[in-house]
């Protein structure tokens, strides 16, 4: 048994301690929104947050995500309107879209931890990987969010 | 969208199969109907096969395409739009249905989705269904107003009656449109435009920001339970036994199912069956492919350079006159195997019922797929369902469907629907890979340094021998050749032979295929020939393109954009590289720095291409970008390694994508040539970004880079 915080509602879900939040969010709880794609913590396209730190889901446990308040991209807002989801559908950022729940994800908690980030602050932070090569508008994307929530 | 991807819909259509019932969302029997125009759900009227209208004058559009991350969701419907004189404010997309076409002659015509094709190749008839439904629309506006459709026009979702000025919107004639008919449609002429051409938002970008895209991984059938597979590791090999005993007991588990080459183990859930997966006893008929190792077959293939190969092209006395020449040059270049390793690894879902057999996948071909789930299965072909998703990378593999193939067989032995999800690992293991090369190339020149004859002898591991034998029957596989074969430099002697040479890995299609790995070599050598010309690599390349004026366009826009001629700072340079394919020409400057230190950076790349036209800019110039990333992460960092026959590289720790930190400033420059020219945008621009990367290397190391990737190369400021 997990009892998890997930987009600000409690689930006792019924799996092994040790099952990677990954798996309980895409097969347990079915918020599918974040991805499997390595599984061994080297291209974050499975990034939460908990409490607000960008957190790769597929080598955390449910049993070390107790306790913490972990948000999604289904909870990173009700209906697309976080300054980050607006700055990627105005770049136009997606391309196949499967790492793109990480990607918002991780810029989500960059842009707690620094209002304004640098090209340097966003390279060190943004380390999930797009085969599609959208790097480029990501990092314009997190200047346009970031210029937007601090006028 | 909305239509084609809602979870909600998704599951509530899979509920009504599980209890037998008819399935009430996209791509479902009941709407693939025998005869055409009768009303379609919720409403909306189906105008042609192509398109439907709401009442609320939402337009729906289908696609024959599959979206892989280049844009075809949007910019076919543009395509569609454009001729149809629609609100593109109103328009959402979804598949095609492949069941429908193969019942209704093909009604979709292509739906394979390759060679960089879907702008390429269905922009014709697309303009001719956008075309009918307008004029259906204008027909039965004019009916109802009981006046001439001579009198009346279509503008930006309304159709209009000149003399008195009346309108109707779309949506509130659509049922009526639904019913008429109409023959010999025109369609406008390229100055009518006013959509194609604008930068466009994709249509699929809000379901891509917060988590609601289908990815076919995303599927969930009530009921379903999960598979894994463990496959032998070395291509070719296959199962001898295993010891379910040891595992059967562990949580979740239900069942193990006996492939040719593997395993897979079902359960609850992908975790479970995952971990049991791991812990299979299992034995291997490994085979002979087991004592293979990837740098022999390399050096193998470059020992037999020295022999006759196919003769691809033999115009004036190339060998005899290399003797001849005042001086030759002669180089080997390599490349290795690369996976496509899409972000989604390859999964699929499969519900097998009596009578009908439905599954969930992301494919390049959903209309091949349903033909050999067919014939797998022993269903017809009009009881087989594909419901295509949004793909989490394509770049070719998905257009191998031997993870579907396993995932039916699979499916057949359970009594409930099923997702198989390979691994990563897996997904590395089982690839179909872009094949290894070697290629020489030898150059004359006479006293005055003039090129006077060229030749070029290639060696790869057929793919389309794998499809069909019968398509290499002259020793040549054409897609090995792409970029070879027609180079577009004019030498009065040049010969240029094949040979194939198979290995136990599969080799496959690979964005932009032969063009890959050939276009980093010949490029690479055509610098190396301008320096024994003496000569610019930017002023030898023009004197030998006399004859392509599109070609000397780019290259004159290059150098402009890329400012060719400045002077760059100690340990920086720029490298020139151009290439055409797919109907498209792409050239590139890449400015690359090697620090004292030995550390490479791809500072920026600049693309200047000649696609014809544009359908939407914006796609475009994302699809440069991708394809740039794509070719430096090859160039930098791609190479699968075998040893004992098993790939070494199997997750993104050891098979190094490009990220964020490394990638270079990208300018992207279109010079348009117009007229019929519609080229293809999905793979042009990998091709050119090696070979432009290692002629910046060559005037900062002093040294040629004649195999890649490049981090297998010590970097020393000359």
């Amino acid at each position: 048994m997990a009892r998890l915080r997930i987009n600000g509602e409690v689930h006792e879900v019924d799996v092994d301690p040790s099952t990677p939040l990954l798996w309980v969010l895409r097969d347990n709880l079915n918020l599918t929104g974040t991805k499997y794609a390595c599984g061994i913590n080297q291209c974050g396209a499975c990034t939460v947050m908990m409490n607000g730190h960008a957190v790769r889901s597929c080598v955390t446990s449910a049993s070390e995500a107790e306790g913490f308040e972990i948000t999604t991209i289904e909870g990173l807002s009700p209906d697309r309107s976080h300054p980050l989801q607006q700055a990627w559908i105005e770049e136009d950022v997606p391309q196949c879209g499967y790492c793109q729940s990480g990607q918002l994800m991780a810029a989500a908690a960059l842009l707690r931890q620094k209002a304004r980030p640098t090209d340097e602050e966003i390279d060190r932070a943004m380390t999930n990987v797009c085969r599609c090569g959208t790097y480029q508008r990501i990092r314009k994307a997190i200047h346009k969010a970031a210029n937007k929530v601090n006028g | 969208m909305k239509r084609t991807l809602s979870r909600r819909q998704f599951i509530r259509a899979s509920a009504a199969t599980a209890a037998g019932g008819m399935l009430l969302s996209f791509h479902i029997p009941a709407l693939a109907r025998a005869t055409s125009f009768e009303p379609y759900a919720d409403g909306h009227a189906e105008i042609n096969a192509w398109l439907t209208i709401g009442s609320d004058d939402v337009i729906t559009i289908r696609v024959a395409q599959s979206e892989m991350g280049q844009g075809v969701m949007t910019a076919l419907p543009m395509i569609v739009a454009e001729e149809l004189e629609a609100d593109f404010r109103n328009v959402r997309a979804e598949y095609a249905d492949a069941n429908r076409s193969i019942r209704h002659g093909r009604v979709y015509q292509r739906m394979m989705t390759a060679g960089s094709g879907a702008v390429r190749l269905s922009r014709p008839y697309l303009q001719q269904a956008g075309a009918e439904a307008r004029e259906r629309l204008v027909k039965a506006a004019a009916e109802r107003w009981n006046v001439s459709p001579a009198e009346c026009y279509a503008d930006y979702g309304k159709i209009y009656h000149r003399p008195t000025r009346r309108s109707i919107n779309y949506g509130a004639i659509a049922a009526d449109a639904a019913k008429v008919s109409v023959a010999n449609v025109a369609i406008k002429s390229p100055e009518a435009f006013n959509l194609l051409g604008l930068p466009t938002r994709r249509l699929d970008v809000p379901a891509k920001v917060d988590g609601s895209a289908m990815f076919s991984m995303d599927v969930r059938v009530p009921g379903m339970r999960y598979a894994a597979v463990v496959h032998c590791p070395v291509l070719g090999g296959g199962l001898r036994s295993y010891r379910f005993n040891a595992i059967r007991n562990r949580p979740g588990v239900r069942q193990a199912i006996r492939l040719d080459n593997g395993v897979a183990i079902v359960a609850d859930t992908f975790w479970q069956a995952k971990t049991a997966a791991d812990l299979l006893p299992v034995d291997w008929n490994i085979g002979d492919a087991g004592k293979t190792f990837s740098d022999r077959i390399l050096r193998e293939f470059v020992s037999q350079l020295d022999q006759e190969g196919s003769v691809v092209v033999d115009e004036g006395r190339a060998v005899a006159l290399m003797d001849d020449t005042e001086k030759t040059i002669e180089s080997d270049y390599t490349a290795p195997y690369l996976s496509h390793a899409c972000m989604e690894p390859l999964n699929c879902t499969v519900h097998v019922q009596t009578g009908r057999v439905d599954v969930w996948a992301g494919v390049q071909d959903p209309e091949a797929t349903l033909n050999e789930v067919a014939k797998i299965t022993g269903m017809a072909p009009a009881d087989v369902y594909i419901h295509n998703c949004m793909l989490g990378g394509g770049f070719g593999r998905r257009s191998n469907i031997d993870f579907v193939r396993e995932a039916v067989l699979i499916a057949m032995e359970v009594d409930v629907p099923v997702q198989m999800i390979w691994t990563r690992e897996e997904d590395s293991r089982q690839g179909a890979y872009r094949p290894m090369t070697a290629i020489r190339f030898k150059a004359g020149f006479d006293l005055d340094k003039n090129l006077i004859t060229y030749t070029n002898h290639s060696i790869t591991p057929s793919i389309l021998e794998q499809i069909n034998p019968a398509a290499t029957a002259s020793g040549i596989d054409r897609s090995s050749v792409e970029g070879l074969a027609n180079m577009p430099y004019a030498v009065a002697n040049k010969r240029i032979t094949h040979s194939i040479r198979n290995t136990h890995l599969t080799s496959w299609f690979w964005r932009s295929v032969g063009n890959s790995q050939n276009a980093y070599a010949m490029e690479c050598f055509v610098d190396e020939m301008a320096t024994a010309a003496g000569m610019d690599p930017l002023a030898f390349r023009r004197k030998h393109l006399a004859d392509r004026p599109d070609m000397l366009n780019v290259l004159d826009v290059l150098e402009q954009k890329a400012e060719w001629r400045q002077a760059m700072p100690a340990g920086s340079a720029k490298g020139l590289a151009i290439h055409e394919c797919y109907g498209t020409i792409c050239a590139q400057v890449a400015e690359v720095t090697v620090s004292e230190e030995g550390d490479l950076s791809v500072d920026r790349i600049v693309s200047v291409v000649d696609c014809g036209n544009l359908v939407n800019p914006m796609t475009a110039e994302m699809q440069i970008e991708s394809g740039v990333i794509f070719g430096l992460t090859a160039a930098l960092y791609g190479k699968l390694t075998v040893e004992n026959g098993r790939i070494l590289e199997t997750n993104f720790d050891t098979y190094r994508m490009v990220t964020m930190n490394e990638a270079p400033i990208m300018e992207t420059h279109f010079a348009l040539s117009g007229g019929d020219k519609w080229g293809g945008l999905g793979e042009p621009s990998t091709p050119p970004v090696a070979p432009a990367i290692c002629n910046a290397l060559y005037r900062i190391i002093g040294r040629r880079i004649r195999s890649l990737p490049i981090k297998d190369y010590y970097l020393r400021r000359a």
